[in-house]
């Protein structure tokens, strides 16, 4: 093993920034990361035991203790519940005789819950040494148990367990009109970088990971870089190092538009992040690519090599003497890691905490230096306004939402997929589309966004009416909305990075309030309760993740109070834990069973 | 010309590159908080200072003071959402005060009164954690620890060493030490370090020293801990 991690270390420099990829690597290897390990790594990497130690036990896909030479893990998004994922992760452990969380005796396979794999479209999905399983059912499980009691290679696994369809269904303005390598570049070049920027931002293009800033001005702030340099003569300007960032962590369950832009559209995301770098003066990189989209690694590696040797990327961009390279980084399964600063943290090696703002990433980003953050989609769209100019898309969409959004379509409709609509379509004429009829609801945005009720189907998609990054989930009436939240309260609660008070705790009373409620153990005091716990989280929380955690029950509420209050047990007071059954253990000490050893809870009131 | 912010109406003057929380201590103005430390780096994971800056609500200690800001601080609205923040640092961990040496000099359990908290109002979590008494002067008990990072911050910007970090995600969040055993007496800490004395609950302890101070005679059993806070963290208190 020693030598496995120095060579390890040495292939990537001794650089802490590294850190993720190395643990991808030793995981991968040991199926965990030893202790040994670890305090090698600290010596040659010259940072603290417990920097490592942290990232470790930060991530859910690096592990302290050793997983199955198999690991198994089941997706458990909602979308994937409506897929029967409930009865099969229940078959599937019966099958492989490993409980959910275990590790098999003989040390084989491990199997476990994950969070949203980005493949709502063809679940239920799961991931086996990190690699995509999708349309999971019993024939498929029955292959995978004999595959692993055999003791197969993943490489000889037959590949349809691994296929992964686009499933694009409707294309528009980018999806139509892919561009050709080098174009939006050779167009840039052409027209001047400063010029090629301002029809960026007359193009009206808003970032699309859901935040929505304005590209253009996000790029011009990063050209600029801090207030202090902006006295410096232009030659100092230029040597300031800056960095261009893609943002594929793609973490919102339900959203999987950036798996298939990346699948087939990689060379216009690179193009879009090339146009970037040339316009703000930035030499490096990165494609923050989510840990569940591990198969498409060497795909993008190969896309990243074809643009070397076409010099669209490298020292001498198309001879134009700029200089631009893009590296790939994994994730580990974190979906705070979406939120840029957490982002940056991950890239340079440390565990997904969001930083304090100001100062902003265009400033300060990653080592402190001027750095672009852009969805994939953004660098996509980027692109294509950098070859045709910002008229055609400007003239798309809303007055506050321009050009069109590529929308991951799930749940309860007969074609699943993306599809791509000017902004301003109605979610109506999307419902049609796709095939759903018999709509309870729909969650826009994923459960960070809102959930709309059938009453409101004439609602657009746009910034200043749904906005979303991309998620959009169909709930038929046989669903049960509280099944929805419920849900998403536990990803929330799962997901919090833990470093804020409001989100750390927060989310887990949230979990705790709405699991009382929902499993019929709250009393009138409850829903108001849970109501202020919502208001405490989102106004007080650090940031984004914190202060959308309460949106599914808030959302929920508003719409269904009846549906929350019939969970209501008709007593005035019900107490957080069960009195009996806590004296359980005094009673089987004392060898007593009679009346008088039992407390009674309080009883229902009479009306 | 001075450049200035109001708090709570009052014309509080500022230097660039100031925190809100920097400008209101050195205006004798209190804004309660708990991983803020005026020698070291502001961290903003707490979110006891949060004050509302032109509507909006920011930390106080990590957000620079800037001309025209309206800053809001001692409001009803406001100190009723740090009660329920501190309850929530309450039941995420096993603080039994009574029972505990730090009681009186706690700042956590001093904010509590402050805050005029009266009662838990969340379920208790319970949660499980161990003690490390194994370092010859110095003691962690896990059970009071509210993840402030002031130890982490004053054993590495302080001390010049790298004792304690903060690991594992969410609810999960635990201290842990730099040694291979995970133990403190692995570590090269000394009692006499900064981050042996800057915990604010009763996690990091000096052993030997407990009930030295009978239980009434305490800092906080006497002063408020606004008082005690401007009057420590002020150089220039009063003047
Ligand atoms: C909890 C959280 C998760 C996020 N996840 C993503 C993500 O997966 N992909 C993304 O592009 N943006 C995500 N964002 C938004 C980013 O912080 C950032 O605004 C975005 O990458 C900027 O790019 P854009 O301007 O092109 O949208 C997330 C934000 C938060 C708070
Ligand atoms: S650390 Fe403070 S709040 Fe916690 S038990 Fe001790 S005295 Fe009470
Ligand atoms: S041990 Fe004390 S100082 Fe260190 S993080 Fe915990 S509460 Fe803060
Ligand atoms: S601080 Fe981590 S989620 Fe809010
Ligand atoms: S004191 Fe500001 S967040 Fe803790």
């Amino acid at each position: 093993m020693q030598v496995f991690i120095e060579n390890l270390a040495a292939s990537h420099n001794y650089q802490p920034t590294r850190l993720m990829l190395i643990l991808r690597a030793i995981q991968d290897r040991y199926h965990y990361i030893p202790e040994p390990a670890i305090r090698q790594l600290a010596g040659l990497l010259k940072i603290p035991g417990t920097q490592i130690i942290g990232v470790i036990e930060f991530y859910s896909f690096f592990h302290l203790t050793p997983r199955g030479q198999y690991e198994l893990l089941i997706s458990d998004s909602i979308t994937d519940h409506m897929l029967g994922k409930h009865n099969l992760m229940a078959y599937l452990s019966a099958k492989l005789q490993v409980a959910v969380g275990a590790v098999r005796s003989d040390g084989l396979v491990s199997l476990d819950n994950m969070s949203c794999s980005g493949l709502c479209d063809q679940g239920p999905a799961g991931l086996v040494n990190g690699y995509a399983l999708t349309r999971l059912d019993r024939p498929r499980i029955d292959l995978i148990t004999d595959l692993i009691n055999q003791q197969k290679p993943l490489d000889k696994w037959p590949g349809e367990l691994f296929q992964v369809n686009d499933n694009l269904i409707k294309s528009g303005l980018l999806l139509d009109d892919p561009i050709a390598p080098g174009d939006a570049l050779r167009a840039a070049f052409k027209r001047g970088l400063q010029e090629t920027l301002a029809e960026i931002t007359q193009s009206g293009l808003r970032g699309r990971g859901g935040a929505g800033y304005t590209t253009g001005w996000k790029w011009h702030l990063c050209y600029e870089g801090p207030e202090e340099n902006a006295f410096c003569d232009v030659d100092a300007q230029k040597q300031l190092q800056r960095y261009v960032i893609c943002n594929a962590d793609e973490g919102e369950p339900g959203t999987f538009k950036d798996r298939v832009l990346l699948s087939s559209y990689a060379h216009q995301v690179f193009e879009g992040m090339t146009v970037c770098a040339a316009i703000v003066g930035a030499t490096e990189g990165f494609l923050y690519l989510r840990g569940e989209y591990l198969f498409l690694y060497d795909k993008l590696q190969a896309i990243l090599a074809e643009r070397r040797q076409a010099d669209l990327l490298g020292g001498n961009i198309l001879g134009k003497g700029i200089a631009f390279d893009i590296e790939i980084c994994l994730g580990a399964g974190a979906y705070i890691c979406g939120e840029e600063s957490a982002l940056i943290e991950s890239l340079e090696g440390k565990m997904g905490i969001p930083r304090n703002r100001p100062p902003y990433p265009v400033t300060q980003g990653y080592l402190g230096k001027p750095t672009v953050v852009n969805n994939v989609e953004t660098f996509m769209a980027a692109a294509s306004i950098a070859v045709n100019g910002g008229n055609g898309f400007a003239n798309m969409g809303t007055e506050k939402s321009k050009g069109t959004k590529i929308l991951s379509i799930s749940g309860d409709c007969s074609q699943p997929g993306i599809y791509e609509y000017p902004f301003g379509a109605t979610i109506q004429t999307i419902l049609n589309d796709c095939g759903a009829d018999d709509v309870l609801g729909v969650q826009i945005g994923g459960p960070s966004g809102t959930f709309i009720s059938n009453q409101e189907l004439g609602r657009k998609l746009a910034f200043e009416d749904l906005a979303t990054g991309g998620s959009f989930i169909i709930f038929n009436n046989s669903r049960n909305i509280l099944d929805i939240v419920h849900n998403f309260t536990h990803f929330f609660a799962h997901e919090s990075c833990g470093f804020c008070t409001p989100c750390r705790v927060g989310t887990s009373l949230l979990k705790q309030q709405l699991d009382k409620i929902v499993d019929g153990h709250g009393s009138a005091g409850d829903i108001v309760a849970l109501e202020e716990l919502c208001q405490l989280v989102k106004s007080n929380s650090h940031c984004g993740l914190g202060q959308t955690a309460a949106n599914p029950i808030l959302t929920t509420l508003e719409r269904y109070p009846e549906l929350y209050q019939s969970q209501l047990k008709k007593i005035s007071y019900e107490p957080g834990f069960d009195l009996d059954g806590a004296l359980e253990t005094a009673r089987r000490m004392a060898q007593r069973n009679d009346a008088a050893a039992h407390l009674e809870q309080i009883g229902e009131d009479h009306e | 010309m001075n450049k200035t912010i109001t708090i709570d109406g009052k014309t509080i003057p500022f230097e660039d590159g100031q925190t809100i929380m920097a400008a209101a201590t050195a205006a004798d103005v209190y804004i309660p908080h708990l991983c803020h430390h005026p020698e070291l780096s502001p961290h903003g994971s707490c979110k006891l200072c949060t004050v509302k800056v032109n509507g909006r609500n920011c930390s106080a200690c990590t957000f620079p003071a800037a001309e025209g800001q309206d800053v809001l601080n001692n409001t009803k609205e406001i100190n009723d959402d740090r009660q329920k923040i501190t309850q929530m640092l309450f039941v995420e961990g096993n603080h039994f005060c009574p029972s505990c040496e730090k009681t009186g000099n706690c700042q956590l359990q001093a904010v509590a009164y402050h805050l005029n908290m009266l009662d838990n109002h969340f379920p208790l979590f319970y949660p499980k954690r161990e003690m490390d008494a194994s370092h010859p002067d110095v003691m962690i008990d896990h059970n009071r620890c509210i993840f402030c990072t002031l130890c982490v911050r004053a054993s590495q910007q302080h001390d010049g060493k790298d004792v304690f970090a903060i690991s594992g995600r969410g609810i999960n969040k635990h201290l842990i030490v730099n040694a291979q055993s995970g133990l403190l007496k692995d570590t090269d800490l000394d009692m006499n370090d900064k981050a042996a004395h800057v915990c604010p609950t009763g996690a990091i302890l000096i052993k030997r020293t407990g009930y030295q101070v009978p239980i009434g005679q305490r800092l906080y059993d006497h002063h408020e801990i606004d008082q005690v806070s401007l009057v420590t963290e002020n150089p220039h208190h009063g003047e």
